[in-house]
């Protein structure tokens, strides 16, 4: 592959007040992220964008920021759009249907309090089987993969605490993360139980905030200041959409997704030096770890245990803080893309990855629904 | 306030099983070409795209695939947690979601046996329940 990103920005994260859109949010991060590229709004002919509350958000994104662009994406497949975005705009470039990508989200959904939690009334298509016996979504459906890994590997709480923790002591060291009080596995433990095994933190956070990703041709960015990151392999999947139809709880389609982007860009899994892993609940990054083929089916309980996964482990995974304390508006799958190319860049301050030249980001969709993987380089 | 708990839009795909929870059967589908079985009844297979796969009246007897106690509960549910959801795996092979009840102490173990029993849900509709099979 040889298109590049060569801009990332978040939005003001965080709680942002009331009175603030996401399109407002959206604007604000896709200006920075095109100033840092050296470009502007008016070298925008590609547009890609997903949204939890609005309807054909490609088209009210563009007619907001002014731009008219001749390829969209509204591909949205849960909290992994941005990622499978990603994937979409590099075929996209090097075709030479466009040449220079947009890839914004938004949400205000902490201010707004519109995060949905059951559903009322009459409930239509697939959903019918599942939402009429109160169990909430996506966290129950989490919850339940978590009871099976729990009682067919053994795999217990405490371990399952440890990826909130090592998330917590990795947004510790970054600014602009939302929750960066120490938290040890007794706290995470002692939470409220929201959904057995799942207490409140093993949950993501609730939060605002928005981000952006511009990417070209290798060509184009010759021409542009800033160090261009090389997007070396892509991959999605999907196997189910309502977790009763998930063919097996303990493989979620990052199986499929991570080996088809690694095969691309001609790696294995032993040659990243970083991974963002979408961190929706602490299941899903044990679950996600197995299916990239860091550790065997079943064994991510004790992969992760003594703080293998924290600042000074063996493996450097969610740097950022992850959507379990850095933030988590409503979808994360954009952030992953942000964290993985500022450690390639080298700009992470106090939780830079030493040397870090190669990043692999995933984002996991709907109840462990979709996966989409993209392989990230660092040139020279 | 009491919110009103959700139930089925029952849509040309899905009348027939709901209709036949209320006569007491828990149907699911089984296609002629290719044997294979599936919960939720649609006008074809899923599995190889033959046409109207046949319906047929599973046992009502499975065990238990995952199983999550409900602790934080929508508000329409708030006054019946904590309780517990499972997604149950029929003899049959397919996997339906439905509330377990813990009959007399039954703990919902992966692979403890479960039968299905129709009650009553809003809106005039017979959900099927599942009853773990015995204590221990």
């Amino acid at each position: 592959m040889s298109a590049v990103i060569v801009g990332v920005a978040e939005s003001d994260l965080g709680i942002v007040g009331p009175d603030r859109t996401e399109l407002a949010l959206q604007a604000q991060a896709a200006r920075r992220a095109l100033a840092e590229a050296g470009l502007t709004l008016a070298d925008v002919d590609g547009l890609a964008t997903a949204s939890v509350e609005m309807n054909a958000p490609v088209l009210r994104v563009a007619e907001y920021l002014g731009v008219r662009p001749t390829y969209l994406d509204s591909t949205n497949v849960g909290g992994a759009s941005f990622v499978s975005h990603v994937g979409h705009a590099a075929l996209a470039i090097e075709a030479g249907l466009c040449e220079v990508v947009l890839i914004t989200y938004g949400s205000t959904q902490r201010s707004q309090r519109s995060r949905v939690y059951g559903q009322a009334g009459a409930v239509r298509y697939e959903e019918q089987y599942e939402q009429i016996w109160g169990l909430p979504m996506p966290v129950g459906a989490y919850a339940l993969a978590a009871s099976r890994h729990m009682g067919l590997y053994g795999t217990t709480a405490g371990q399952l605490a440890e990826v909130a923790v090592a998330a917590r002591q990795w947004a510790a060291l970054n600014p602009v993360a939302f929750s960066r009080d120490p938290l040890s596995i007794e706290d995470v433990l002692a939470s409220p139980m929201v959904c057995s095994p799942l207490h409140v933190r093993d949950c993501c956070l609730v939060t605002d905030g928005g981000g952006a990703l511009v990417m070209t041709s290798a060509e184009r960015a010759a021409d542009l200041p800033g160090l261009p990151v090389d997007v070396l392999g892509f991959g999605e999947a999907s196997t189910h959409y309502r977790i009763m139809s998930m063919p097996d709880l303990s493989s979620i389609p990052a199986a499929i997704s991570a080996p088809a982007a690694l095969a691309r860009a001609g790696l294995s899994v032993s040659d990243i030096d970083v991974f963002e892993l979408y961190d929706s609940f602490t299941i899903t990054v044990l679950l996600t770890l197995e299916a990239i083929g860091l550790c065997a089916a079943g064994e991510g309980g004790a992969f992760v245990a003594g703080g293998r996964l924290a600042p000074g482990g063996d493996l450097a995974v969610n740097t950022s803080g992850g959507g379990l304390s850095y933030c988590h508006p409503g979808m994360f799958g954009i952030f992953t893309v942000i964290e993985a190319v500022r450690q390639l860049r080298g700009e992470c301050g106090e939780r830079q990855v030493t040397g870090a030249r190669t990043a692999l980001a995933h984002g996991t969709g709907g109840t462990l629904s979709s996966g989409a993987t993209v392989v990230l380089g660092r040139q020279g | 306030m009491t919110m009103e708990q959700p139930y089925p839009a029952a849509d040309s795909d899905s009348a027939p099983f709901w209709a036949g929870c209320a006569a007491g059967q828990l149907l699911i589908a089984n296609c002629a070409s290719c044997q294979h079985r599936s919960l939720y009844l649609r006008g074809h297979c899923p599995r190889c795209g033959a046409d109207e796969p046949a319906r047929q009246e599973a046992s009502g007897q499975g065990t238990i695939y995952a199983c999550t106690t409900v602790h934080r509960a929508p508000a329409a549910f708030r006054d019946e947690a904590p309780y517990l959801v499972a997604l149950v795996e029929l003899a049959e092979g397919p996997r339906i979601m439905a509330r377990i009840d813990q009959g007399n102490g039954g703990e919902p173990r992966i692979g403890a046996p479960v039968t299905v029993d129709f009650r009553p849900g809003p809106a005039d509709f017979v959900y099927p329940w599942f009853v773990l099979a015995e204590a221990g």
